[in-house]
């Protein structure tokens, strides 16, 4: 005699195919989930609150650690928040620099997105490969910035320290060599009648209700909605370069998910390469700030967003005219993918499919709690 | 189907091309892949040259960095004697320590492999830890562009020299309001002044309000333990500005003109009154009678009125300020800025008997036996001789006495070539008064240019200003004419001789070099001593002395536990700050002796 119809099975958050410190409480009939609860709590750190201790300098250190796997749209945002607020100009090559930062973390970042989105259907050589390859773009930001992950570069008034010497050229050779290596790639995954088959169809957000539930980055765009920060409310100098937004990829499930970003890399390093090729060689990169322990930031308050590999990244900066920032809000797109939009999207679904699509979603704990 | 073809189930195998490529990712055997040129390791600090400001340790946000004694490096001037001690267990190495280091000397390295099983070992100290560090060093601060702090002065607005040998106004004209904020904000507030500073003053606070724009605030505590401000942010000699951690690679804080901007928000006493509004004791019965009305009996005079004592200064001079009034010339520190200063310690309660000398119009004797307590503030009235032929001729001054003259309004007729002899500050203030009355002025100094003890600001305010530094010169003779009047100087041009016994180069007179310089008046800036002749010889086995100065213990007091003493009649140093220190010492043994220890812990 079954009294209970459903099972409660909890995914996390020790478990290999959660995308973090997280848990998803999943309650299954058979294989076929019925209710799925995202637990958090697991990794709060708060860095919010952490940043109206720190003075505004101190809490630059802190946003990159909001997001480990792409940190620099934080560093971003945080900068051009404080900036905002104290109508601080920027040298132009620094804003230059930024963007090929940013880029080149979209890069890396979808990088490991390649290795978690094939693992998670059992296809584990393609990670090997893209993450070893991901190397290369870290090398050079440990070259540019000083860290690997962790950069800590872009602060407010601009970068920390200018170009290497003979820098660029190395990124032209990192960007031929990763182009290439997505062919490879390509055969290995999108090819792939296994990866076919386990993604088309699967994780499905119906395009009508995508705004509402506040969709945003590549699931968005896979429901055929052209929206990206970077052409809506062009920031630094992305009115200057070129580049696609894919808005043809419409059947909004984690193959067109897939398939954005497969499309997205290669736009990303091209504009890379526009990046290096328009920069100024010359000219400081950085608007010195006053003496960090007397710097006050006149009151006021600035809302920044920056388009992150995940999607719209926001930021909510408040100043009350102290040497401490008052709040800073962050508003990353994991906040409603990994909580409002997953509990969603996962009924109905099948429970060997739910990291497939979580990590189709760019969930990242770190920043639901920040 | 539509994922069902042929290609996805071939394509895939590809892989197995790469079997025989190299490997990217594995190195067999193990190869060390070195850190990039500017990577952000573990520290190092170079021990010799951090001077412990603390800097690093205010910025970490982490609070991974403390400052701890070493062995070995003693706290001097300048230098705290502490180090940095980084708690690797918490440090993030955003390198924002070495980023705000103002000397340099933290940086990380290309080192990231530290292992020990002891977590004791996680704290460590850069540079002491990992002496091999240097040849590592990644991320620095080298290019001071990228260094937080800000290492240019704010421009201070002067006269411009044209205009200021017209007349005796005031030459540095001060900071305005934006100016002075943002000269703050530069401020580190790392204390290393403060410990320089012979008075101690509260330098980073007062700094940080003028930073925050609280003036008022700033004055306040300016004036808690200096009763002559307005006087110090002018003329001071500032060793606090010398030992600025910002001077290691940059230009120091602008402390003197700091604390002069915060003065002169007070427009006159009353002002100064109603700001500072410093509370008063109600009195406490002791009388305390201070001899001259210099800096240092000024400071004895004010903290002691405020304290509720009876205090009374006799002054020989019809003024008050010593030689602030009657040495340091208008256009360093004019008329009314004084007065303004003296008018406010009239108002908390401070007596004064002008044109008083003490063992002529009135005897030492009567004032000790009169008051609970003396104190001698008498300075250095005398000047030191040339000591060579022809000195007592017309046209040849002692600095002081010249200055003293100018300072009381008259105009002395220099003729039109004036020779100043010495290379000390007195020199170049005789130097540039004789410029605004007229004259060519020549400095004649025994030594070099970089061996003079003046202020390097000042030197380069008197060439601005006309004045030529004639160096390695040694004056041997005054010619007179048949009135006996200056007519030239002639002097012999020196060498340099390495001292053998490692002290300075000693300037040897060359034989046969003797030259004449024509010229109207001669003024002799070469030292000045003391005259204790007010006081009668029985008090001399208890008021000792040691080569002209007073010698008192760390209360400022004598052997007479009476008698306290302070001010340049004591000390080597003689500026005005010194002899602020000196009276304040002396305000402390004063209150214990005649209210007791306990009273000294209450403010
Ligand atoms: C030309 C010149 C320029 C200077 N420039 C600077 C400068 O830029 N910065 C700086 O910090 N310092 C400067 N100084 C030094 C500074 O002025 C002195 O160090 C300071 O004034 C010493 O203070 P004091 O109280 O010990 O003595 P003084 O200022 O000399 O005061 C002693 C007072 O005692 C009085 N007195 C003496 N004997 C008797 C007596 N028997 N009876 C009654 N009264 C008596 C005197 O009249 C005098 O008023 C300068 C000095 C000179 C001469």
């Amino acid at each position: 005699m079954r009294k209970q119809k459903t099972t409660t099975i909890y995914l996390g958050p020790q478990h290999p195919g959660i995308t973090g410190n997280m848990m998803v409480k999943l309650e299954v009939d058979g294989d076929t989930i019925v209710k799925a609860e995202t637990h958090i709590g697991y990794l709060h750190r708060g860095f919010e609150k952490l940043m109206e201790r720190r003075n505004w300098l101190q809490s630059f250190t802190i946003v990159c650690r909001i997001c480990v796997p792409e940190p620099d749209p934080n560093e971003e945002n945080y900068a051009r928040g404080v900036e905002e607020i104290e109508g601080r100009e920027v040298p132009e090559k620094a804003r230059w620099i930024r963007m090929l930062v940013l880029e080149l973390a979209r890069i890396q970042a979808y990088l490991l997105w390649y290795g978690g989105q094939s693992a998670s259907v059992g296809l584990y050589t393609i990670g090997q490969w893209s993450i070893g390859d991901r190397n290369y773009v870290l090398d050079l930001f440990e070259e540019l910035t000083g860290g690997r992950v962790y950069h800590m570069y872009i602060w407010p008034g601009g970068v920390r320290r200018d170009l290497p010497k003979g820098f660029k050229d190395r990124v032209y050779k990192v960007m031929d060599y990763i182009e290439k290596r997505l062919d490879d790639y390509d055969r290995l995954l999108f090819d792939n009648a296994i990866f076919q088959k386990r993604a088309q169809g699967v994780g499905y957000i119906p395009p009508e209700k995508a705004i509402e539930w506040g969709v945003v980055g590549p699931p968005l765009r896979a429901t055929g909605t052209k929206s990206d920060v970077r052409i809506d409310e062009p920031y630094e100098f992305y009115d200057q370069v070129e580049f696609v937004v894919p808005d043809f990829y419409k059947t909004s499930d984690v193959w067109a998910r897939a398939l954005v970003r497969r499309f997205e890399i290669r736009q990303a390093i091209n504009i890379v390469r526009q990046v290096l090729d328009k920069m100024p060689e010359k000219g400081p990169v950085w608007n010195k700030i006053p003496n960090p322990h007397k710097w006050r930031i006149p009151r006021g308050d600035a809302y920044v967003k920056t388009e992150s590999a995940r999607g719209e990244f926001g930021y909510y900066v408040v100043s009350d005219g102290s040497q401490f920032p008052r709040r800073v809000h962050v508003r990353g797109p994991a906040y409603v993918h990994g909580i409002t939009l997953l509990e969603k999207i996962l009924v109905g679904q099948n429970i060997s499919d739910v990291s497939m699509i979580m990590n189709s979603l760019g969930t990242c704990p770190p920043e639901m709690e920040r | 189907m539509s994922w069902f073809n042929i290609k996805g189930i071939t394509n895939p195998l590809t892989a197995l091309g790469q079997v025989a490529k190299k490997p990217h990712t594995i190195r067999f055997p193990y190869e060390e892949k070195p850190a990039a040129e500017r990577y952000r390791g573990l520290h190092y600090n170079d021990i010799d040259y951090c001077i412990g400001c603390g800097n690093c340790a205010e910025i970490c946000m982490n609070k991974a960095i403390d400052m701890v004694p070493v062995e070995g490096i003693e706290p001097k001037k300048g230098d705290s004697g502490l180090r940095p001690r980084i708690d690797n267990g918490r440090c993030c190495w955003c390198g924002l320590c070495v980023d705000v280091c103002p000397t340099g000397s933290l940086s990380l390295t290309r080192e990231y492999i530290f292992v020990s099983p002891n977590p004791e070992d996680f704290l460590w100290m850069p540079g002491i830890s990992n002496p091999d560090g240097k040849d590592k060093r990644s991320w620095r601060s080298n290019d001071l562009n990228f260094s937080i702090n800000t290492y240019e002065r704010e421009k201070m607005p002067m006269l411009d020299p044209k205009e200021r040998v017209k007349s005796f106004a005031e030459v540095v004209l001060g900071y305005e309001e934006d100016q002075a904020r943002r000269e703050a904000q530069r401020c580190l507030s790392c204390g290393l002044c403060t410990e320089a500073c012979p008075e101690h003053m509260h330098i980073p606070e007062y700094i940080n309000a003028i930073a925050w724009g609280a003036d008022d605030d700033s004055l306040r505590i300016i004036y808690d333990n200096n009763p002559l401000p307005e006087t110090c942010g002018k003329v001071c000699t500032r060793r606090c500005e010398e030992v600025c951690a910002l001077a290691k690679r940059g230009e120091p804080v602008a402390i003197r003109w700091l604390k002069r901007y915060a003065t002169e928000r007070a427009l006159n006493a009353d002002e100064i009154k109603e700001i500072v509004n410093p509370p008063i004791a109600p009195k406490n019965g002791k009388t305390v009678g201070v001899i001259g009305a210099g800096p240092a009996g000024l400071t004895v005079g004010y903290y002691l009125a405020l304290r509720g004592f009876d205090v009374e200064i006799y002054e020989r001079n019809s003024r008050a300020g010593g030689m602030t009034m009657y040495g340091i010339p208008k256009y360093r520190l004019p008329l009314e800025s004084l007065d303004k200063q003296i008018e406010y310690m009239k108002k908390v309660g401070v007596k004064f008997h002008f044109n008083t000398e003490v063992g002529k119009d009135i005897s030492f004797d009567e004032i000790y036996q009169k008051y609970d307590a003396v104190f001698i503030g008498v300075g250095l009235q005398d000047a030191w001789k040339l000591g060579i032929e022809g000195e007592d001729a017309d046209g040849v001054w002692s600095a002081i006495h010249f200055l003293r003259r100018v300072n009381e309004g008259e105009r002395i007729d220099v003729g039109n070539r004036v020779v100043v002899v010495g290379g000390g500050n007195t020199a170049i203030d005789a130097s540039r008064v004789s410029r605004r009355l007229g004259a060519e002025v020549i400095m004649l100094y025994r030594r070099r240019k970089q061996d003079m003890p003046a202020d390097w600001e000042e030197i380069e305010d008197a060439e601005a200003e006309g004045v030529q530094i004639w160096t390695q010169g040694i004056p041997v003779k005054v010619i007179t004419d048949e009135q006996g009047k200056v007519k030239a100087l002639r002097y012999v041009k020196a060498e340099m001789v390495p001292d053998p016994r490692g002290g300075r180069p000693r300037p040897v007179p060359i034989e046969g070099s003797e030259t004449d310089i024509e010229c109207t008046t001669v003024i002799a800036a070469i030292g000045q001593s003391a005259d204790y002749s007010f006081l009668p010889e029985k008090y001399h086995d208890k008021v000792k002395m040691n080569r002209g100065r007073i010698i008192v213990n760390e209360w400022g007091q004598t052997d007479d536990p009476k008698i306290f003493a302070g001010g340049d009649a004591v000390n080597r140093v003689a500026d005005a700050i010194s002899a602020i220190a000196d009276g304040y010492r002396a305000v402390k043994g004063i209150v214990r002796l005649l209210l007791g220890e306990e009273a000294l812990k209450q403010k």
